[in-house]
C-alpha cells in the first residue's frame, strides 16, 4: 500500500491539497484565507488533472514534425481541460473577492462570525 | 421566565412575536451603532467596536478540532482511493491508452489543422467547452460590475495607488517592458495553433502589460484607449463573434455540412480554420478582462 | 435530421449571445431581450418535447464535427425537452412579475446587468439539462453560480452580500467536490461523454476493478451537486439567501437554480453511472434519509420562523427533501415522482417568493408576521395567489401539490428495503407541519389590520405585471394538478429513453 501511496506521489499531494483547501474554505472564518482555500483547492484538482497525463520522457503534444505516433506524446486532454478549470477558478476568484471588498467596507471585518452577528442583529431590527 | 400554558403560545407564535431561536438573547448590542450605517455611506471607515458571543467564542476555540477531524477524514478517505488508482507516469492507464487521446494525437493535425494539439482540442473538438469558459470569465466581469462599480454621480475616489504614481524606476521599467510584453502576448495568441500558447495564455499577458503600464503612469493614459466605452465595444464584438462563429460550426457539424473554413497548411500562420481567429478574439477577451479587474477593483472604473 | 433538433443549439448560444449584448444596452432593451429569450425558450422547447413524444426517442446532437467520444455533444430527449421548457417558462414568468420589486430595489445604471445573468442562467441551465458531457457541465455549473450569485447580489445591501458569500462559499465547496469527482471519473475510464463513461463503468462494475474510485466519485458527485442544490445538512444557506434577495431573485434560485442542479444528478445517475450502480452503492439510501430529514427539519424551522420570506425559505429546504427523498426511493416510480416534484415546486415557488414580496412591499416592505396582519385586503390579488400557491404546497387537490405527493405515496407502497412506513410517516407529518406554517400566514394576512388606512389598498393597474405572471402560474398549476396523468405517462416512456 505505502508502495502505491509512493508511486502516485503527485496524486497523494494533490489529495492532501484538496484536503486541506476544502477545510480552509469550509472552516475558516477570515474570508480572505477561504478564498486562499478555494484557490488551494482548485489548483489541487489541477494538479491530479495533469499528473493523469503525464508519461515521463514523451513530449508535449505538438506535432510539429508532423510526426503522429501516438506513444511519442503525453496525453493533450489533461491540459486543455485544466486550460478551462484555471480561468474558470480565476473567475470565481474574482468574484469572491469582490464580495469580500464589499463586506469589508461594510461592516469593516473579515471574520464572517462577527459580519453575521452583525446581520443578525440588523435583520431583527427590520420590519 | 415563567412557564407558559400551550394557548398562549400558540397565540405568540401566531402573532409572530415568540423567539424560538433565543439566539439573540445572550448576544450584547454592538457598542457603537455604526454596524447599522445607511447604504450610501459604505464608503465611511469608521472602525466600530465589537464584542465577540458566547457560541463563537466557543466555536473559536473548537475550531482546530473541527479542521482537524474533517482535514483527517476526507484525507483518509481520498487517500484510500488513490491506493486504487490506476498507478501515476505509466502509458498503460484508462486515461492515457483511450481511444479519445489517442485519435486527438493521431488526426489531430489532419482533422483541425493545428500543430498544438492541445489547441486543436480546446478549440475544435471540445469547443463548447471553450465557448462555456469565456462566459464564466464574463459573467465573472459582469458580477464584479455590479459589486464594485462606482456610482456615475461619485466623484473620482482618492487615488490610492498615488505613492505609486510618478515613481521613475517604475515609469522607466514599464516604457521598457509594455512594447516587448504587449508584442510578447500578441506573439502567444497569434502562435496559439503552432506551438505552446494560445488566446487565455497570451491574452493575460496582453493584461498584465495594461495593467502595469496604468499603474506605472495615471491610469487617464491609458483611459483615452481602453475606457468603459471600448472595453464595452472590445468584448461585445470578440464574444459575438466568438458565439457566432461556434454556432455556425456546430450547426453546420451536426446537420453534416461542410464548414467553408479549411484546415489550410498545417504549420502555416494562416491555417488551422477557426483557431486562429477564435484565438484572437479569446485573447482580446481575457486581455480586457484582467485589465477590467484591475480598473474595477482600484478605481470602481475601467 | 428534422430541423427542430437545432433549436437548443439557438437557444444556448443566443442566451450566450444576448447576456452579452445585455450588458451593454439600457435595461428596457435589455428586458425586451431577456423575455424575448425566455419566451422562445419556452416555446422552442415545448415543440422540441412534442417532436420527441411523437417519434418516442432520444437524439444526439453533436456540438462540431465529431462523434463522442471525442466532441462535445447535447443530447435531446423528451424529458429534457419538456424540462427546459417549463424552466424557460418560469423564467419568463418570475421575470415578467417580478419587475416592479426590481425597479424599486435595483440601482438604475445597473438594471441591465440583472436581465444579462438572467439570459446566463438560461444559458447554464440548457445546458445543464441537455449536455452529454461532465466537464461541459461542469463549466455550466460555474456559470450557473455566478450567475446566481449575480441575481441575488443586484440588491446591494450588506446581508445581501453576506448572503451571496455564503451562498458563494457552499456552491464553490460543491463543485470542488463535483470537479474531483469528475476528474476520479475520468483517471478510472478515460472518456468524460457520458454514453462512453456508461460503458466503461459498465465494463469496470462487471469486472470488479476499481470499485473504490468509482464509488468516491459517485459519492463526491452526488455530494456536490447536493450541496449546491440545497440538500439538508447543507440548506443552511437557504434562509439568508431567500430571505433577503428581491423576491424574483429568490424564485429563480430556489425554483429553478437549485432544480437545475437536480436534474443534472438525476442525469448522471441515469446517463453516467446507469440506475442498477447506483441502487446498488448504498448511496440512494443516505441521500433518502438525508431527504426525509430534511423535509422534517426545513418544515420545524419553517415553523419557527417569524419573518415571511425566511419561512418560504426553509419550506424549500423541505421541498428539496421530497425530491431527494424520491430519488432515493426507487428508480421507477420514484424517480417519477422527484421529476414531477420538480415541475410542480419549479411553478409554485416563484409564484409563492412572488407573492410574499408583493405583500411584503404592499405594507412597508415589513416581512415579520406580526406586522403583516391585514396585508391580505392591502394587496387583494397577491393575497389570493399567496394563498392559492400556499394550498398547492400543502398538497389540496386539483394542484399540482397534490399530485406529487399522491405520487410519492404511490412509489412508497411499492418500493421495498422498508422505506414504505418511514416515507408515509414523513409525508403524513410534513404534511400536517406544512399545513400548520401555511395556515397561519394566510390566517394572518387575512386577519384584522391592526392600524386600519395606514397602507393604501394597492390597486390592479399598479400591478399588471405581477397579476398576469400570477394568473399564469396558477393556470399552470391548474393546469399539471388536473392533467398530471398523460404527463406522467409521458415522463414514464421518457424515462425508459433519458
Amino acid at each position: 500500500m505505502l508502495e502505491t501511496l509512493w508511486n502516485n506521489r503527485i496524486e497523494v499531494i494533490a489529495v492532501v491539497l484538496f484536503a486541506v483547501g476544502l477545510t480552509t474554505l469550509f472552516l475558516h472564518k477570515n474570508l480572505l484565507k477561504k478564498i486562499i482555500g478555494l484557490n488551494i483547492m482548485d489548483t489541487s484538482g489541477y494538479l491530479f488533472l495533469t499528473s493523469l497525463g503525464y508519461i515521463e520522457g514523451r513530449l508535449s503534444p505538438i506535432v510539429s514534425d508532423g510526426n503522429t505516433d501516438p506513444s511519442r506524446y503525453v496525453n493533450p486532454l489533461p491540459a486543455g481541460l485544466v486550460l478551462t478549470g484555471i480561468v474558470v477558478s480565476v473567475s470565481v476568484t474574482a468574484v469572491m473577492l469582490a464580495l469580500t471588498l464589499r463586506l469589508y467596507r461594510r461592516y469593516h471585518t473579515l471574520n464572517l462570525d462577527e459580519i453575521y452577528r452583525i446581520v443578525h442583529r440588523e435583520q431583527e431590527e427590520e420590519p | 421566565m415563567a412557564k407558559k400554558s400551550f394557548r398562549e403560545t400558540l397565540r405568540e407564535w401566531d402573532e409572530g412575536n415568540f423567539d424560538f431561536t433565543m439566539k439573540t438573547a445572550g448576544i450584547p448590542l454592538p457598542e457603537n451603532e455604526d454596524g447599522k450605517e445607511k447604504e450610501g455611506s459604505e464608503w465611511s471607515r469608521t472602525p466600530h467596536l465589537r464584542t465577540a458571543g458566547s457560541e463563537i467564542k466557543a466555536f473559536s476555540k473548537l475550531y482546530p478540532v473541527f479542521a482537524g477531524l474533517l482535514l483527517f477524514a476526507v484525507i483518509t478517505f481520498l487517500l484510500l482511493v488513490i491506493v486504487e488508482m490506476p498507478p501515476f507516469n505509466s502509458p498503460d492507464t484508462p486515461a492515457n491508452r483511450s481511444e479519445v487521446t489517442w485519435r486527438y494525437i493521431r488526426s489531430g493535425l489532419s482533422e483541425t489543422g493545428a500543430v498544438n494539439i492541445v489547441a486543436g482540442v480546446i478549440l475544435d473538438y471540445r469547443a463548447f467547452d471553450t465557448l462555456g469558459e469565456s462566459h464564466v470569465l464574463f459573467a465573472a466581469t459582469v458580477a464584479v460590475m455590479i459589486l464594485m462599480l462606482a456610482k456615475r454621480e461619485e466623484e473620482e475616489p482618492e487615488e490610492e495607488l498615488s505613492i505609486l504614481r510618478n515613481d521613475l524606476i517604475l515609469q522607466n521599467t514599464a516604457k521598457v517592458l509594455v512594447p516587448f510584453l504587449l508584442m510578447f502576448g500578441a506573439y502567444i495568441i497569434l502562435n496559439g495553433h503552432l506551438g505552446p500558447g494560445g488566446g487565455f495564455s497570451g491574452g493575460a499577458v496582453l493584461g498584465g502589460a495594461l495593467i502595469l503600464y496604468s499603474s506605472a503612469f495615471h491610469p487617464g493614459k491609458l483611459q483615452k484607449i481602453l475606457n468603459m466605452k471600448s472595453y464595452r465595444i472590445i468584448v461585445l464584438l470578440a464574444l459575438s463573434f466568438y458565439s457566432g462563429m461556434k454556432c455556425y460550426s456546430f450547426f453546420s457539424g451536426a446537420n453534416g455540412l461542410e464548414t467553408i473554413f479549411g484546415t489550410g497548411t498545417p504549420g502555416a500562420i494562416l491555417s488551422a480554420g477557426l483557431i486562429l481567429p477564435l484565438n484572437i478574439a479569446v485573447g482580446l477577451v481575457v486581455a480586457c478582462t484582467m485589465y477590467g479587474f484591475y480598473a474595477i477593483f482600484t478605481r470602481g472604473r475601467i | 435530421m428534422n430541423f427542430c433538433l437545432n433549436f437548443p443549439l439557438f437557444l444556448i448560444v443566443g442566451s450566450l449571445l444576448f447576456s452579452v449584448i445585455s450588458s451593454v444596452l439600457p435595461k428596457k432593451a435589455a428586458r425586451v431581450l431577456t423575455l424575448f429569450l425566455t419566451l422562445a425558450g419556452a416555446l422552442l422547447n415545448l415543440v422540441i418535447a412534442v417532436y420527441c413524444q411523437r417519434t418516442g426517442g432520444s437524439f444526439t446532437y453533436l456540438m462540431g464535427h465529431y462523434p463522442h467520444p471525442w466532441g462535445n455533444e447535447l443530447r435531446i430527449g423528451f424529458v429534457e425537452a419538456l424540462f427546459s421548457s417549463v424552466f424557460s417558462a418560469v423564467l419568463f414568468l418570475t421575470v415578467v412579475g417580478g419587475r416592479t420589486t426590481l425597479e424599486k430595489r435595483v440601482a438604475r445604471e445597473k438594471g441591465q446587468f440583472y436581465y444579462c445573468m438572467c439570459d446566463l442562467v438560461q444559458a447554464a441551465l440548457l445546458v445543464l439539462v441537455y449536455t452529454n458531457d461532465l466537464f461541459t457541465g461542469y463549466v455550466f455549473i460555474e456559470i450557473c453560480t455566478i450567475a446566481s450569485c449575480g441575481i441575488l447580489m443586484i440588491r446591494e445591501n450588506g446581508r445581501t452580500i453576506l448572503a451571496a458569500v455564503r451562498y458563494m462559499i457552499f456552491s464553490l465547496i460543491g463543485s470542488g467536490l463535483f470537479l474531483l469527482g469528475v476528474i476520479f471519473l475520468y483517471a478510472v475510464t478515460g472518456h468524460l461523454l457520458m454514453p462512453n463513461l456508461r460503458e466503461s463503468i459498465a465494463a469496470l462494475v462487471s469486472g470488479q476493478v476499481y470499485r473504490l474510485p468509482l464509488l468516491a466519485s459517485l459519492c463526491l458527485i452526488t455530494i456536490g451537486l447536493s450541496i449546491k442544490s440545497g440538500l439538508f445538512p447543507f440548506h443552511i444557506w437557504m434562509a439568508d439567501t431567500y430571505g433577503n434577495a428581491i423576491p424574483a431573485s429568490s424564485g429563480i434560485l430556489s425554483g429553478l437554480i437549485s432544480k437545475g442542479y437536480i436534474f443534472f444528478l438525476i442525469k448522471i445517475i441515469f446517463d453516467v453511472f446507469g440506475t442498477e450502480v447506483f441502487y446498488a452503492s448504498g448511496i440512494h439510501n443516505v441521500v433518502f434519509a438525508l431527504g426525509a430529514l430534511g423535509i422534517l427539519i426545513g418544515s420545524v424551522s419553517a415553523i419557527r420562523e417569524n419573518n415571511i420570506l425566511r419561512m418560504s425559505a426553509f419550506s424549500s429546504a423541505a421541498q428539496i427533501g421530497y425530491i431527494f427523498m424520491g430519488l432515493g426511493l426507487s428508480p421507477a416510480l420514484g424517480m417519477e415522482a422527484a421529476l414531477f416534484h420538480i415541475i410542480a415546486h419549479a411553478v409554485t415557488k416563484p409564484a409563492l417568493f412572488l407573492a410574499a414580496g408583493y405583500l411584503s412591499d404592499s405594507m412597508g416592505s415589513a416581512k415579520k408576521f406580526r406586522n403583516l396582519s391585514g396585508a391580505g385586503y392591502v394587496n387583494p390579488a397577491a393575497g389570493v395567489f399567496f394563498s392559492f400557491e400556499a394550498f398547492s404546497m400543502i398538497g389540496l387537490p386539483l394542484t399540482a401539490g397534490f399530485i406529487s405527493k399522491y405520487l410519492f405515496g404511490i412509489a412508497a407502497f411499492e418500493s421495498t428495503h422498508n422505506k414504505m412506513i418511514p416515507t408515509l410517516l414523513v409525508l403524513a407529518v410534513s404534511t400536517v407541519l406544512n399545513t400548520a406554517y401555511f395556515a397561519r400566514t394566510v390566517l394572518r394576512i387575512y386577519s384584522k389590520n391592526k392600524e386600519p388606512g395606514k397602507f393604501m389598498r394597492v390597486a390592479v393597474k399598479e400591478q399588471k405585471n405581477y397579476m398576469v405572471s400570477a394568473a399564469v402560474f396558477t393556470a399552470l398549476n391548474i393546469l399539471f394538478g388536473v392533467l398530471a396523468y398523460p404527463l406522467i405517462d409521458m415522463l414514464a416512456v421518457g424515462l425508459t429513453v433519458f
